[in-house]
């Protein structure tokens, strides 16, 4: 089949303009915009049968095809005489488009008229926005220079502008270092990082602050639960049994990429072909350890086969996604319905990871072991005892105690080689045959042998075409000029780490039915500044960090409100709900029991009893971490694919067993259950308590107010209003009374989880715990859980 | 209205709630009791988008509904229907003999890939039972004595030869993670009819072969808000997950604490104008509520002991019978679906022994449930599937059978469909499903149309186009609809 040719577009420009007032044009007088406006009507309405996927239809007609569109259904310049306006138009129901059988719903009077006029303004097709080359637009000039300090500032307020709506005042400085922390680092603000801000607010103390956060060894944990969904990172297999395996070598890589601000397009050819450099070293061995981050089986009496080709499609899948914002996933049994990709790219895709080296079926074995310096020298000693306790036992009559001794030593190594950390990396082997498998099937051989290659449509029209023979050819495609995929994919991403959604809403799909950017000449100026830094991840934050539009209030008024429900326009920031490893995260930073250790082997929190009792092959026991390792940072729990810690899955945490662009934000009885009941925060409450009791010592007073003040400083990071002091005031009053009756119940509740009994008497054991329901309050609260 | 509902295109939206001030993209599945907190008072702005939140995607819905609920009683590992529901004689004829190349030749096979394969025969006797003489295997008793009830399905089709993407293709009509499962469409297109439980609740228990692992994605809401997410009930410990109160925190400092908690929400809400708030607050009063009403829920004191002894169980002991009298208590509350797994039916070797030891646990219980809710005029109203997610092949593996998806089989009772008739049947070696063959997909349409859904309506977007359960397939069988 031939490979559609998405430059084949006949691309003709009229005169973009990214400025009406709706995301779809509204029926006035405002230019009609071919990728904005109408690709999408016809995308969802007609593409399903007048599409790239020629599968199956017994229809001449393509309408993502100019010059098929006008042999058969547009005449440009005259709506009227459009076989297309008439079918769309139809009373007749069994000429009328799309027919009811379809079951695709027909189009509204706006989506007719948008029809209408791009066919009289000449039915011009221009290449969808995202396959456009990258060309760094100029930010407008602005009605309020002051304002826009600096181009995103001026592309957002260029929107607001033209719909006379104000931008709303800056946060207050208490709330824009509570975000700033929370959205660089995962963790609320620590005192001491933001005191020279908040005392002196400023330009200055401001950029200081931004950058002492991006400095943070905790930047890189907060970009890795970012990229973790993304690539599917967990310590388990997922199928079936979903046994464990190692790879949080490969994690604490991506926390140290990013720390380490490498570039992006490094960080990208590492993963894919880390193996492959010529100057391949630990580290990018390490990071080749993306391509075995799939679901892998080792279900008795699953067929290699089957399971070739599951992985296969797994691997484009998640590399298509996550670098190229497309769905290619859809391609694997027929050519796309919306997107110019065929199933032949989807299988060249696919045989661009055939060296990639593993079992179909079976324990996906740990391939790269490293060990420390220390254990290098132990293992070479034993090595060295062995070797002599060896000579020892040869002989005809070697002694008990020589064949002991080797045993022994022989049972030491065994050991020591069991603590070594190990990791699943890439291995190249010989490459496999890969196939177009008709309709998908496994089973079905007549399918044409295929080569690595990029999708047709990246394919220069003329001139030399882009090699691709093998994953490092694949991923220096990935981050060339010739992909404007990559850079816009990654820097809506950037952007939802700012603002909790994307300038496109639909951050996995780029593709004609995914949604329209917002702002798409920022999308492209932030896409080309990042490719022109050097593909600096950093550099990009700070620019939006720096952004007025970034600093501005979350708070909403009626107006905003009814103009901009959604706030497309950004006329204020967005305010949402913390990401799960997030809520507890917090919890333990403002409790004092976090324990900031960066990377190492995964953690197990409490868990409630009997949650992995479906676990079989082997059945498992979940065992919570003793000690410090109970309280690490979320992103490093232990990722158990089939049943991943119910906790986190309240939130929203994606099991990864896809790639996942953007989380659901979701707010649901069950995380009420969470943070009242889970040990986590109830413990959490104990170590706030004994913090606002002053155990260890604390300045925050005797008297109830003064240490409800403190815990709201603490906890919210602000002081607290008169009816707020009341209110925790009741609790505290309310439940001395009830432990003083009960003692034994307060001790009971102060021996949560590591706690130690409660040395006091009975009265001060009422009083902690009194101040422990207050402290439970506190932490459920939603603003606890809300970055505003 | 249900259509565009459906279509419209703010709904792309809706599947990323994504700033709070996003009160159009909020559904809350407490649609009617957000309302009724109006004291919580965010101004009229809110007041009227809070009035317009649904609990029902499919309102109205597309066409007359047979059945509210669903009770789903899966036979975890792939029951044989040879030794079930699908007498075939010729296969004990030809027991011992080579399985005919024309039945097996380019077929998927799982474990017993590359052996020589050997005819099993029947390894129970059949007989025909009720008026309606349906032919059942003679170990299960209990149901061939509801038999007039059943209607047996013997020509189903699935994609997937091994366990956990059989699920997982059972569960979400896809192989691929990360689709929503039956349950939660479901929810999700009918709403909850309770507001003091989970609108889909997963019950497990175990006995009579090797248990398969049972992955949570069965139940989850994949692309779907998470809020329709089924919710398994544990065996151990409190059956809802975080439901019981700390240590030495009893009924009323709980209430305490909530009720604090939603005045300092209030408070925050007023103040800056964020109706996300009352969403909060609406979910702590239902946590309270489903915290409050579970060891209702579980305290099955009040279950005389006749109905005790129909299920054979005591109640509440983590039994599949245990299971089957928890799920008639739920359907009672208002439960939408219900799902049983017993994990006990992956019979590779000593298929004979091994049936009659799961039947042990399971054919009582089964047949007490339809029975139950017929004496409390609940079958009309609810349907009742039993099947596995494959069934095993007619070749004997040793003295078992190994995984078969060309043709297996299933019962229903109650909620719309045709009592006492069977549907379908495999060759004369229960090989192949031959006539009426009914694939999943056309389970999940047909399920969906006794609820009064249109399959190919339910939809929600993700990755570019509208999803659904039957994905591009199914096709309601109206043979079997009473």
């Amino acid at each position: 089949m031939k490979a559609v040719h998405l430059f084949c577009f006949v691309a003709v420009s009229i005169g973009c303009s990214f400025t009406s007032s709706s995301r779809g044009a509204a029926p006035d007088a405002s230019p009609i915009d071919f990728a904005r406006d109408v690709r999408p009507i016809l995308s969802k309405h007609c593409f399903a049968c007048h599409g790239p996927d020629r599968n199956g239809q017994d229809t001449e007609l393509r309408l993502d095809v100019r010059d098929s569109a006008l042999e058969h259904a547009i005449q440009p310049n005259s709506a009227e005489s459009s076989e297309l306006m008439q079918r769309i138009t139809a009373d007749d129901a069994e000429l009328r488009m799309p027919p009811a059988t379809s079951k695709i719903p027909p189009l509204n009077d706006q989506q007719i008229d948008v029809l209408r006029r791009w066919i009289d303004g000449g039915a011009a097709y221009t290449t969808h926005w995202a396959y456009r080359p990258i060309q760094k637009p100029n930010p407008p000039v602005v009605d309020d220079v002051a304002w826009a300090r600096n181009p995103i500032d001026a592309f957002v307020r260029a929107e607001n502008a033209l719909r006379q709506v104000e931008q709303a005042a800056p946060a207050d400085a208490h709330v824009l270092a509570r975000r700033i922390s929370l959205d660089l680092l995962g963790l609320p603000p620590d005192r001491q990082t933001v005191d020279d801000y908040i005392r002196q607010p400023s330009d200055a103390t401001y950029e200081q602050l931004v950058d002492s956060l991006l400095a943070s060894p905790h930047f890189g944990e907060r970009m890795a639960v970012l990229w973790l969904d993304l690539v599917r990172f967990a310590d388990t297999c997922g199928y079936h049994g979903d046994q464990h395996r190692e790879l949080d070598v490969y994690r604490d890589y991506v926390i140290d990429s990013f720390n380490h601000n490498r570039p992006f397009d490094q960080f990208t050819i590492q993963q894919l072909a880390g193996d492959l450099l010529p100057d391949a070293s630990t580290e990018t061995q390490i990071a080749s350890g993306y391509n075995r981050l799939l679901q892998t089986t080792e279900e008795g009496g699953a067929q290699p086969k089957e399971y070739r080709a599951i992985y296969d499609a797994d691997r484009v899948r998640n590399v298509s996604t996550v670098w190229l914002g497309t769905t290619l996933g859809c391609a694997q049994c027929h050519d796309h319905k919306f997107d110019p990709f065929t199933t032949r790219d989807f299988y060249r895709m696919a045989a661009v990871f055939a060296d990639v080296g593993e079992v179909e079926v079976g324990r996906q074995v740990e391939n790269l072991e490293l060990p420390t310096d220390e254990q290098r020298q132990e293992m070479a000693r034993l090595n060295d005892a062995i070797a002599i306790a060896k000579q020892a036992t040869v002989g005809d009559s070697p002694s008990e105690a020589a064949q002991q001794r080797l045993k022994e030593l022989e049972g030491e190594l065994g050991k020591l080689r069991a603590t070594i950390r190990k990791t699943l990396v890439t291995q190249a082997v010989p490459r496999r045959t890969t196939r177009i498998l008709p309709r998908g099937n496994w089973l079905d051989e007549s399918g044409e042998v295929v080569d690595a290659a990029i999708p047709a449509v990246f394919q220069p029209v003329t001139g030399e075409q882009i090699e691709c023979n093998s994953r490092l050819d694949f991923a220096r495609w990935l981050v060339s000029d010739g992909n404007p995929l990559t850079p816009r994919v990654f820097v809506n991403h950037l952007w939802r780490v700012m603002f909790g959604t994307g300038l496109v809403t639909t951050a996995e799909d780029f593709g004609a039915q995914g949604s329209y950017p917002t702002h798409p000449m920022l999308l492209d100026w932030l896409a080309g500044e990042f490719r022109d830094s050097g593909w600096n991840v950093k550099h990009l934050l700070k620019l939006i960090a720096m952004s007025r539009v970034y600093q501005q209030s979350s708070d909403i008024d009626a107006l905003s409100l009814q103009h901009d429900p959604f706030n497309r326009w950004l006329n204020r920031q967005h305010r949402y709900r913390l990401e799960a490893e997030f809520v507890r995260d917090n919890a333990l930073a403002v409790s004092g029991l976090l324990k900031p250790e960066i990377g190492g082997a995964s953690v197990k929190p409490y868990q409630p009893d009997g949650y992995w009792a479906q676990l079989n092959f082997p059945k498992r026991t979940y065992r919570a971490d003793d000690g410090d390792r109970q309280y690490r940072r979320g992103l490093y729990t232990y990722w158990c694919r089939t049943f991943l810690h119910p906790s986190l899955v309240a939130f929203d945490a994606p099991s990864r067993e896809e790639c996942t662009a953007r989380r659901t934000r979701s707010n649901t009885p069950l995380q009420a259950l969470v943070l009242l009941n889970d040990p986590s925060y109830v413990e959490a409450a104990r170590a706030l308590t004994d913090l606002v009791l002053g155990d260890p010592p604390t300045q925050n007073g005797e008297d109830d107010h003064a240490r409800i003040k403190w815990a709201f400083e603490r906890v919210l990071f602000r002081a607290a209003t008169p009816p707020e002091l009341e209110v925790v005031q009741r609790v505290l009053n309310e439940q001395r009374a009830r432990y003083r009756s009960s003692p034994g119940d307060a001790r009971s509740l102060l021996r949560v989880g590591q706690q130690p009994d409660f040395k006091g008497d009975d009265l001060a054991a009422a009083e902690a715990a009194a101040w422990m329901s207050a402290m439970r309050v506190m932490l459920n609260l939603h603003e606890t859980i809300t970055r505003s | 209205m249900s259509n565009r509902k459906i279509f419209s295109p703010t709904s792309v939206e809706n599947a990323e709630p994504m700033a709070t001030g996003n009160l159009v993209a909020r559904r809350t599945f407490l649609g009617r009791s957000v309302v009724s907190l109006g004291a919580v008072a965010l101004g009229t702005l809110s007041q009227q988008r809070w009035a317009c939140a649904a609990s029902a995607q499919v309102d109205p819905l597309h066409q007359m509904p047979r059945a509210k609920r669903v009770i789903f009683l899966c036979m975890a590992g792939g029951p044989s229907h040879l030794e079930t529901l699908d007498y075939k004689p010729k296969l004990a004829e030809l027991n011992g003999q080579p399985m005919p190349a024309s039945f097996t030749q380019g077929q998927p096979i799982a474990q017993l890939q590359g052996q020589n394969l050997k005819c099993l025969g029947p390894q129970h006797p059949f007989g025909r039972f009720g008026q309606s003489g349906q032919q059942i295997c003679q170990v299960f008793r209990h149901i061939a004595g509801i038999a007039d009830e059943l209607c047996i399905v013997r020509s189903l089709r699935t994609e997937q030869i091994n366990h956990d993407p059989a699920h997982t293709f059972m569960n979400t009509g896809s192989a691929i993670s990360g689709r929503p499962s039956m349950g939660a469409w479901i929810v999700y297109g009918l709403g909850r009819m309770t507001d003091d439980l989970p609108g889909f609740v997963v019950l497990t228990s175990s006995g009579g072969g090797q248990d398969q692992p049972i992955a949570a994605r069965q139940w989850h809401s994949g692309f779907l808000p998470s809020q329709y997410q089924g919710v398994q009930f544990q065996s151990v410990g409190s059956p809802v997950l975080y439901s019981s109160r700390p240590r030495g925190v009893d009924e009323s400092d709980q209430r305490t604490v909530v009720d604090a908690v939603t005045s300092l929400n209030q408070l925050y809400g007023q103040e800056h104008h964020d109706a996300e708030v009352a969403t909060r607050i609406a979910q702590y009063e239902m946590a309270f509520r489903m915290q409050a009403s579970v060891p209702g829920l579980m305290d099955f004191s009040d279950e005389p002991q006749s109905i005790l002894d129909m299920y054979g169980t005591r109640g509440g002991d983590g039994s599949f019978a245990g299971n089957c009298l928890l799920a008639r208590r739920l359907a009672e509350r208002g439960v939408r679906f219900i799902q049983l797994y017993h994990r006990g039916w992956d019979h590779h070797g000593g298929v004979k022994q091994g049936v009659e030891v799961a039947a042990g646990h399971v054919d009582r219980a089964s047949a007490a449930l339809v029975q139950d809710l017929k004496q409390r005029g609940m079958l009309d109203d609810t349907l009742v599937i039993w099947t596995g997610e494959f069934g095993r092949t007619p070749m004997a593996q040793g003295n078992g059978r190994d995984h078969h998806i060309k043709g297996f089989s299933m019962w229903m009772a109650g909620g719309g469909v045709r009592a006492g008739t069977s549907y379908g049947a495999t060759d004369d070696l229960g090989y192949n499903a031959v006539e009426n063959v009914f694939h999943v997909h056309d389970l999940h349409a047909t399920m969906l149309h006794l609820l009064g859904i249109d399959h190919e309506r339910l939809t929600f977007p993700f990755q570019g186009r509208e999803y659904r359960l039957t994905d591009v397939a199914g096709k309601v069988v109206h043979d079997i609809l009473a």
